[in-house]
């Protein structure tokens, strides 16, 4: 409805854009919940699920705000569960293996980190709709922060066994951080007209938070100029790692099976 | 006189539709938030306003606590079953600008809270926080500040988990967001 009045190029990059969002939201959301009955202590049997809580109800607000621009009749659940893995354009990050606690516990430090700033400045978007999600999403990944910062420098500056793991978590991850800050036509577009913040605005204060928490862990991140000039890249084409098919197959699995079916 | 007639009929309407209004606010305000059921969603202040439309379709304005509550659906179908039942044609409507905020929820809903086990949360929410600010919170049980957080998240989305170093006992805390 919104979109009728916008020039198509315009619809196009606000839908491209708030689809990668919820991709990353819903793909990340979906790898936390695996950790569910396998967390290494109850409390954080409790804490991983109700983060990957949150990601799915960003997710889902996004998918539904996106399916109204695009004007195709596609709700949220169309764009969830009924595309093929080209269509999904998260971050490579997001559709990692979880690997051990560690890793896992990164990974959110630093999605989380992004989307706070990411948030922060989408509270301001010239869209109501965007800066009524931004100003929620904020508050909630603002917390998750807090919960995987508080392991980062536990495991970072606790035993051997958890430096040694953390410090081979980080490795795992640098390449991936780079995907984190891409720009191209359609964030340049959307950051023209103050849709949403472009992602590369964000590095000085997502550098800022996590040199502050690795500090605190002992740990030490690569110089900003490798880390934000080259790592890997794709997933915003589509282009995937070898464990989205699986991820998907589990993800999609109902909808593939009983299609179109309701909640 | 035909002029004064429709004021006449306007102002019976509108002094009706106020009273639908109030009623229809009292009977939606009494629905009991399905995870905490001592608080109504009244006291949570996620009861936003009710509006009725030029064809009398009573309209609830509903807020989400956080972006995937899962109680939020609960909350919409009972409020829609409520004012259907009290003779209402009804609509839920999903408010989440502005977002809803711990702020909102009522000094009555506090004390429901608090009285229910549930320490409630900080009263003005944090802006720009430091990293590892935690709040100061009071044992609902013995008003003790001696406390210690267990864990950043407890049994629902909304709770984190506490334990009170002066009574023993471990209690909820109401995240402030
Ligand atoms: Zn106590």
């Amino acid at each position: 409805m919104q979109s009728a009045a916008l020039p198509t190029a315009e619809s196009d990059a606000r839908f491209i854009q708030l689809v990668r969002l919820a991709d990353d939201h819903l793909i990340l959301g979906h790898r936390l919940s695996e950790w569910c009955g396998h967390a290494p202590m109850l409390e954080e049997d409790l804490a991983m699920p109700n983060i990957a809580l949150d990601l799915l109800g960003q997710a889902r607000a996004l998918y539904s705000h996106a399916g109204i621009i695009e004007n195709k009749d596609r709700d949220e659940d169309a764009l969830a569960y009924r595309r093929l893995e080209r269509e999904y354009t998260n971050l490579l990050m997001c559709e990692r293996p979880n690997g051990d606690f560690a890793h896992t516990m990164l990974r959110q430090l630093f999605f989380s980190v992004f989307m706070k700033h990411y948030w922060l400045s989408g509270e301001s978007s010239s869209d109501p709709v965007v800066a009524a999600l931004a100003s929620k999403a904020q508050k909630e990944s603002d917390y998750h922060v807090r919960h995987c910062a508080q392991w980062v420098i536990r495991l970072g500056d606790g035993t051997d066994e958890s430096a040694a793991r953390l410090a081979k978590a980080l490795q795992a991850l640098t390449p991936y951080l780079h995907e984190l800050f891409e720009s191209d036509s359609v964030t340049q577009t959307n950051g023209d007209v103050g849709f949403l913040p472009e992602p590369s605005t964000m590095q000085t204060r997502w550098r800022a938070d996590i040199d502050t928490i690795f500090d605190l862990a002992k740990l030490c991140l690569p110089s900003v100029e490798n880390l934000l000039t080259q790592g890997k890249s794709g997933g915003r084409q589509g282009l995937h790692s070898e464990s989205m098919g699986f991820l998907l197959a589990e993800l999609q699995f109902l909808q593939r099976t009983y299609p179109n079916m309701q909640w | 006189m035909s002029t004064h007639t429709i004021k006449k009929n306007a102002c019976v309407v509108s002094m009706a539709e106020t009273q639908h209004r109030q009623r229809a606010w009292e009977i939606a305000a009494a629905v009991p938030d399905p995870e905490i059921p001592s608080l109504t969603i009244e006291d949570l202040g996620i009861l936003r306003r009710i509006e009725i439309t030029s064809n009398g379709v009573v309209v609830a304005h509903i807020s989400p606590t956080y972006s995937a509550c899962p109680a939020v659906m609960a909350i919409e179908e009972a409020v829609e079953q409520a004012l259907t039942a009290a003779g209402y044609r009804t609509e839920i409507k999903r408010v989440i600008s502005p977002a809803w905020t711990t702020d909102w929820i009522t000094d009555m809903g506090r004390k429901k809270l608090k009285d229910y086990g549930i320490a409630p949360p900080d009263k003005a929410s944090p802006s720009a926080r430091a990293l590892f600010s935690d709040p100061v919170v009071a044992c609902p049980r013995c008003d003790s500040t001696r406390t210690e957080k267990v864990s950043e998240f407890g049994s629902t989305a909304c709770k984190a988990h506490y334990k009170c170093e002066a009574c023993n006992e471990p209690f909820d805390y109401f995240k402030c967001l």
